[in-house]
């Protein structure tokens, strides 16, 4: 799809870009009096921070035409005008930052680096585009310092969405991360759930792999399990306005996944009691999905019969995911998508998924 | 038309129990449920096990995670195969009571004096004026 057909359709809403922290250095001005001397104490800010998930020299982590002369792919705001928000004529955009703050070991550091990317973010970025909405970064292993930060960012309406990682140290149903949920839910803030792991344990479930190859490909698992755990822990019913977008989670898995979850749960629904409607509906009304990656088969036929088995046409949402290189040119609406879905994706879904973007 | 079929004297099947019956060569699980009758087929709607024959359980019931608790025991079947649950008065199954359900079929009790009057099968059972009977139609 070109980029002209993109602005014909009434200014796409992104649901993914990266913007990225150029160095810990500019995170300092950002952070409170204490953890600003312990950073340099201890001289974190000569670290990158970078996440294990997406390791810097990567080829998917940058697409060969929007590396940066100088810095991390990303972390220019004038290269990202130009590499996407301009060719695409993008409406809106929710920044996704991936940093090391939500891995850290220390739920302290993590919290204080969290508050320091958020206020880094509301100042460089969203300051100066008004097309940027953003996602908040929170402490995720501490479901308390999580809700502190929900509660301290939310009042400022251009934070659409709490970022969590898909894999981390807890799976993410378990009561003690609900702290996150109460909040999210109170304040109209979808769970990002990114693909991404903290790597507390393997991304595959059979163990530890050798390579990037395995740990990438993996990560689809790490979301059905994600996405079982937030439906058998109850999270649905426990916080029934609360939506949750799988971000860079690929979609195909989902079908065959929603049918072995619904096919399991009436055989032992007995250990989850609470769960009262079939799971896949669930996941219909409550979850949704960007786009990008998608993990396709090559003919458009095939794409658009395993669209179908997702039996909604308001789960996908549009996102470039920039600067990961996902694909080339301005094709950033993979082929084959019918045209319904396609319509609703770009804007209408974006707007139901996030309450506030609807009066942006 | 539905024929009328006499399957048990009401005090073979006690509360709680069950008999299972053939009727017009098709297996059908009768049930008392506190006094009432029910009658479900013994075919599960999913593969086809014997489905009146699995545990008889109760209803769970749930206000939100973390909270268990059971209604209107003795009123749900669990198929032996595949743990899926069917409402024995409407043979609804929980998990999709529109679409997967299970034939049931109307069951009275009447008294061996009445059935001696009205047209009826009884395939296996001798009727006596005095006892009540266990009625199916089908
Ligand atoms: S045959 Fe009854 S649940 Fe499968």
């Amino acid at each position: 799809m070109s980029s002209t057909t993109l602005t014909a359709l009434g200014g796409a809403i992104d649901c993914d870009i990266h913007p990225a922290v150029p160095n810990a250095r500019a995170l300092l001005p950002h952070m409170d009096e204490y953890w600003r001397e312990h950073m340099l104490r201890r001289g974190l800010e000569r670290e990158n921070f970078d996440l294990s998930a997406y390791p810097v020299n990567a080829p998917i982590n940058v697409r060969p035409d929007w590396k940066l002369e100088k810095g991390p792919p990303g972390s220019s705001l004038a290269d990202m005008q130009a590499h996407v928000l301009e060719p695409m004529g993008t409406g809106l955009a929710i920044c996704n930052v991936l940093h090391g703050a939500q891995a850290m070991m220390s739920e302290d550091l993590s919290a204080a680096l969290c508050r320091g990317v958020n206020n880094w973010l509301a100042a460089e970025w969203l300051d100066r585009d008004p097309r940027l909405r953003a996602s908040i970064l929170v402490p995720q292993h501490s479901g308390e310092l999580a809700a502190e930060e929900i509660e301290r960012m939310a009042g400022d309406r251009r934070f659409v969405q709490v970022l969590m990682l898909a894999m981390a140290e807890l799976p993410p149903g378990r009561r003690q991360l609900w702290p996150i949920y109460r909040a999210a839910e109170k304040h109209g803030l979808p769970i990002g759930l990114h693909a991404g792991s903290t790597f507390r344990h393997p991304p595959s479930a059979g163990g530890w792999g050798s390579t990037l190859m395995e740990d990438y490909v993996s990560y689809a698992q790490g979301f059905a399990a994600a996405l079982n755990s937030l439906l058998a822990e109850g999270v649905f019913q426990k916080f029934p306005d609360l939506k949750v977008v799988l971000i860079e989670s690929g979609v195909t898995w989902l079908p065959a996944s929603m049918w072995r979850i619904n096919k399991t749960w009436r055989g032992v629904r007995s250990e989850v009691p609470w769960l009262n409607k079939l799971p896949a509906d669930i996941i219909r009304a409550r979850v949704r999905l960007t786009a990008q990656p998608l993990d396709a088969p090559a003919d458009s036929a095939g794409l658009g019969m395993v669209l179908e088995q997702l039996g909604s046409e308001d789960m996908l949402l549009f996102a470039s995911d920039y600067p990961h290189w996902q694909y080339d040119g301005a094709d950033a609406v993979p082929a084959g998508i019918p045209a319904g879905m396609l319509q609703k994706m770009m804007v209408e879904n974006a707007r139901a998924t996030y309450p506030r973007l609807k009066a942006a | 038309m539905a024929s009328r079929h006499v399957v048990a004297a009401a005090d073979e099947i006690p509360p709680g129990g069950r008999k299972i019956v053939t009727v017009r060569g098709r297996q059908i699980g009768v049930f008392n449920l506190g006094g009432e009758f029910f009658a479900l087929i013994n075919v599960c709607p999913h593969q086809g096990a014997k489905l009146c024959e699995g545990a008889i359980v109760s209803q769970l019931v749930s206000n939100g995670p973390g909270e268990y608790g059971l209604a209107r025991p003795g009123e749900i079947i669990r198929c032996p195969w595949h743990c899926w649950e069917f409402d024995i008065r409407t043979g609804q199954s929980w998990c999709e009571p529109d679409d997967v359900k299970a034939r049931s079929f109307n069951v009275t009790v009447e008294a061996g004096g009445t059935l001696a009057k009205g047209p009826f099968v009884a395939e296996t059972l001798s009727v006596s004026v005095e006892r009540q009977y266990v009625v199916v139609e089908m």
